[in-house]
């Protein structure tokens, strides 16, 4: 075993300056010094302050508040809109609706992902096919909101291709009205959010496929190990911090999915697409209670927090 | 080193106050005399014009009327009427706003529209004029610009091919061609209706026009009159029964208003009910379309003056600007006669000014039709200068695709609309 030491005298210069003489000019060169740093997170501190600290405390002023904004002079009056929300059925059919929105999105994800970054990974495959495969894989990643929704619009009419394949394949009888129906429009949003998800979860497992040293796979095949034993013993605990971070963090993201749905059923039919985030959306420019819309905005926000917290958690493990 | 240092935090102050800069701030224009007014006008009507047709006329403008200029602020419709909200609640909305009549009651009890009354009394301006004014309290706040009616469209070769030897005039004989229509093929409905929840205004224009274009009327004394009230109910059964028989388009209840120009743009669709706006798009998208508009056809029986849906190019003044005086002179430039025809032809829109007359009401057949069925009937919109307008389309909306999909009755439908709507105007 041997021990390093260290220069005192380098770590004194840094940490502990010698006390100066106490002149007045040198005071002001420690002063100086001792703002930089903070010089240097003004710009961050300022945007946080702007962007994020000001709306956050002006949202949270507003739910407490009636008639906010479109009267010049709004009421205090507590928790009233908070307890209109939580007893709210609109609400708690958003609410179920988001669970279940988000819930499947994200499974489907990390399988659909996981799967797709498992086969560009393999060695079974040529180079110039994976990338053709990489390539059309991540193609949904790479469209903007608006047009994955009216693509999937097109697709999915009653006259669109996906019913004349489906009635051409005597799959089914007649036109499904996937986006119209309050039976299948859940579905529909849920899966168009998969097909347009997937490849985030693919491209950063893949990279994380990428990092595992191959030395565990080869050790693992000497001790008689199958596909399925390597599989569960070493990519998927290689992957684990890949997989809870994301997960948590698409969690966070398909809560708060505003654009998809309101551009796809705008909640409808018949409340059947629903989510906290149209739900909210609704309120406060619709029915300009922006209130309400805001102890709405706050209990998502809160929601958020919550799973922020386990994020923050999971990347603190992880590092 | 010194210098070093004093420069970074000088350069870093800097960037955040620059920072600082880029976020606060607001529209409106300063109060200073010296040098050009500048006016913001803010408005989704450009986008919806031939490139450049609002600028030349804004340049127009500012050559007759030195010392100020004009600042177009253009989006679509539903940008332009969160920015206008958001600039109402800030104090910060522009000079001079478009205005969709359904927004007007909002703004004017949020106080954040100009009396227009109280301006044109000062800048001496004819009232006599204007076809149409929306007033609240017995005051104006915003002026119609250019109107787009909304007539029914028919594909004349579909019910020429459906045997259909005339277009329908009454809700029988529509009833039958929308039926006669959907056998003659596989993917070919009579009618179309877009009950989207996220954009409801297919309740004021395919839904309660059938109401309006019958003499009859969903408020009563200003108030929600659905319950007990026949005509809507009357409507309501007339449409169910053709979603009963198949006779609408599949897709209703997300359908948007553009689906509905979609459909009938392919020929899968007889008849709508449509702006007139859309009268080019339709004739670029498919050049073979033969297709002509009508009155919407009435109750049977009936034979008084049809009310016609109508939407507006709406004007008005920002109580928050500073320049009143110079926006209302923007307003009574748009008004003039000249002007508003110059407007309206590159619109394809009815004038907001009385005597104005675009050259396509005379040119083109369509509109020579659509004019002549304007100046017969009533140009008529309920939900102009109503409270939270949309949202009392919406939950209609929700109440009638309920009936449509026979989760409840006619009559609950019309007692869950009318609670709600009652609410929404006592708040």
């Amino acid at each position: 075993m041997s021990t390093t030491s260290l220069p005192v005298t380098g770590a004194d210069s840094l940490g502990s300056p010698e006390p100066r003489s106490g002149k007045p000019a040198a005071r002001l060169a420690d002063a100086r010094r001792a703002l930089v740093p903070y010089g240097y997170l003004t710009p961050t501190m300022v945007l946080l302050v702007v962007l994020m600290v000001i709306p956050i405390v002006m949202v949270i002023g507003y739910s407490l508040m009636d008639n906010v904004i479109m009267k010049k002079n709004p009421q205090f009056v507590g928790f009233k809109h908070y307890i209109d929300i939580l007893t709210s059925e609109s609400f708690w059919t958003a609410v179920t609706n988001t669970l279940f929105f988000t819930g499947v999105s994200v499974i489907a994800h990390l399988l659909i992902g996981l799967a797709f970054a498992m086969m560009l990974n393999t060695g079974l495959i040529g180079t110039r096919t994976k990338a053709i495969f990489r390539t059309i894989y991540v193609l949904p990643w790479l469209f903007t909101v608006a047009i994955i929704a009216v693509l999937w619009r097109l697709l999915l009419e009653p006259n669109g291709v996906v019913n004349f394949l489906l009635t051409a394949s005597h799959l089914t009888g007649t036109e499904v009205e996937w986006l119209s129906s309050p039976e299948t429009a859940l579905f529909a949003v849920t899966f168009i959010n998969i097909w347009a998800g997937y490849p985030f979860y693919m491209t950063s497992l893949l990279a994380g496929l990428q990092g595992i040293p191959a030395d565990y796979y080869e050790a693992a095949q000497v001790d008689g190990a199958n596909a399925w034993q390597r599989f569960t013993a070493i990519t998927i605990p290689q992957l684990k911090p890949i997989i809870i971070s994301m997960a948590l963090l698409d969690f966070i993201w398909t809560t708060q999915q505003f654009a998809l749905i309101w551009m796809t059923t705008g909640g409808g039919p018949l409340g059947t697409t629903e989510m906290l985030s149209t739900f909210t959306y609704k309120l406060a420019f619709s029915k300009y209670q922006f209130g309400t819309a805001s102890a709405s905005a706050v209990i998502v926000l809160v929601i958020s927090m919550v799973l922020a917290f386990f994020y923050v958690r999971a990347q603190k493990a992880r590092d | 080193m010194r210098k070093k240092y004093l420069a970074g935090i000088a350069a870093m102050a800097a960037a955040a106050l620059a920072m600082t800069g880029c976020t606060g701030g607001g529209t409106a224009p300063s109060a200073s005399n010296e040098g050009p007014v500048t006016l913001e006008f803010a408005q989704w009507w450009e986008p919806e014009l031939p490139a450049n047709s609002l600028r030349s006329l804004m340049d127009k403008f500012e050559s007759e009327n030195p010392g100020i200029k004009v600042k177009l602020i253009s989006g679509p419709y539903a940008s332009t009427k969160e920015q206008v909200v958001a600039g109402a609640a800030a104090g910060t909305m522009s000079d001079v706003v478009g205005l969709d009549g359904a927004w007007v009651n909002d703004f004017v009890k949020q106080g954040s529209l100009a009396n227009l009354t109280d301006l044109m009394k000062s800048a001496n301006f004819d009232e006599s004029q204007l076809a149409a004014q929306v007033k609240l309290d017995g005051s104006t706040w915003m002026i119609p610009v250019a109107n787009f009616v909304y007539p029914m469209f028919v594909n004349d070769d579909l019910l020429k091919k459906a045997g259909v030897a005339a277009v329908p005039t009454n809700r029988t004989e529509f009833a039958a061609a929308a039926a006669a229509v959907t056998k003659t093929g596989k993917n070919t409905s009579g009618w179309v209706l877009p009950l989207d929840t996220a954009t409801p205004n297919g309740i004021q224009n395919d839904v309660m026009s059938w109401v309006w274009a019958s003499g009859g009327s969903m408020l009563k004394d200003g108030k929600p009159y659905l319950v007990g009230n026949t005509e809507v109910k009357d409507t309501m059964t007339f449409i169910k029964g053709m979603y009963d028989a198949g006779s609408i388009a599949k897709g209703s209840f997300t359908m948007k208003e553009q689906d509905k120009v979609n459909e009938f743009t392919n020929g899968r669709v007889g008849m709508m009910i449509d702006s007139l706006a859309h009268v080019n798009l339709i004739r670029e998208e498919n050049k073979d379309l033969k297709f002509s508009v009508a009155a919407i056809p009435s109750a049977d029986g009936y034979s008084g003056k049809r009310g016609m849906p109508y939407a507006s190019w709406g004007i008005g003044v920002a109580n928050n600007s500073k320049h009143q005086a110079e926006a209302f002179k923007l307003v009574s430039f748009l008004m003039g006669k000249d002007v508003n025809a110059t407007l309206c032809n590159s619109a394809h829109a009815f004038p907001g000014n009385t005597q104005a007359v675009p050259d396509f009401v005379n040119s083109d057949p369509i509109f020579k039709q659509a004019f002549e069925i304007y100046q017969a009937g009533t140009a008529t919109n309920e939900f102009t200068g109503l409270p939270v307008a949309e949202d009392l389309m919406r939950s209609f909306d929700e109440q009638f695709q309920k009936y449509l999909a026979g989760k409840q009755s006619a009559d609950d439908a019309l007692a869950a609309s009318q609670s709600a709507w009652e609410k929404a105007f006592s708040g």
